[in-house]
């Protein structure tokens, strides 16, 4: 089993698969801990239906990989599984998937929320909304840079 | 030749996906991420509104980069705006 799983993908992702692979055959870890994010209408258009998500290939997973190896350094962790979908997904889907396990809840819920929050200030994704009336940039929002500013540098 | 590549918005906007860069164009060497920016917001007046450094980030060889990041021949260096993934 690797310790850091990381996937960008068009297909979507099934929850139990991937809890399963991280807790299987690990018994060093007591915690499990993962964040799924979902499409949700962020009201910058009117009638989104769904939204394009796009990735700039090679650099996602190295800056990926580096924000895991971040959370690595600050906390003692066993599996790291980040999966991202790019390409068209429609309203409720799943859209990316944060999973680690640890030793200790602690290390666990906060090297989860890390990874989230440094996979959306720093992962090289941009969100379109579509909707009947056209397609809308989404503008990246200053409350998430802050969120990742309170880890420090 | 520096090869730069644009995403999202900054694609779209500008109309351009990849641009083959000779370096020397560039005028005085070493070249910086900030001088690099000057160079390509004088083609137009959307140019110079889109490729601010307010407005877009850069990367080198798929890093994120400073402004006084410097650039190499045979770089990639890539233009876009600020991040919305998760």
């Amino acid at each position: 089993m690797r310790q850091n799983f990381i996937k960008v993908q068009q297909q979507d992702f099934n929850l139990e698969a991937e809890y399963r692979a991280l807790c299987l055959d690990n018994q060093q870890d007591g915690a499990v801990v993962f964040f799924v994010g979902l499409v949700r209408d962020f009201n910058q258009g009117a009638e989104v239906k769904s939204l394009f998500l796009e990735h700039y290939s090679g650099m996602t997973e190295k800056c990926l990989e580096s924000i895991v190896v971040q959370a690595r350094d600050k906390w003692q962790l066993g599996r790291v599984r980040v999966l991202h979908r790019v390409g068209q997904l429609e309203l409720g889907e799943q859209i990316v998937f944060v999973g680690v396990s640890s030793p200790h809840r602690k290390n666990a819920f906060e090297a989860c929320e890390f990874i989230m929050d440094y996979l959306k200030t720093q992962a090289p994704f941009w969100k379109k909304e579509l909707s009947p009336e056209g397609e809308t940039w989404l503008e990246a929002k200053q409350s998430d840079h802050n969120e990742a500013d309170k880890w420090g540098a | 030749m520096i090869k730069i590549l644009f995403f999202g918005q900054l694609r779209e906007v500008l109309q351009t996906e990849i641009l083959q860069l000779d370096i020397n164009e560039l005028g005085k060497l070493p070249v910086n991420v900030a001088e690099l920016r000057v160079f390509l917001q004088a083609k137009s007046e959307l140019w110079q509104e889109y490729l601010c450094s307010s407005r877009s980030l850069v990367a080198v060889n798929q890093t994120m980069a400073s402004e006084t990041n410097l650039i190499a021949d045979d770089d990639e260096v890539a233009l876009f705006p600020p991040v919305t993934g998760g």
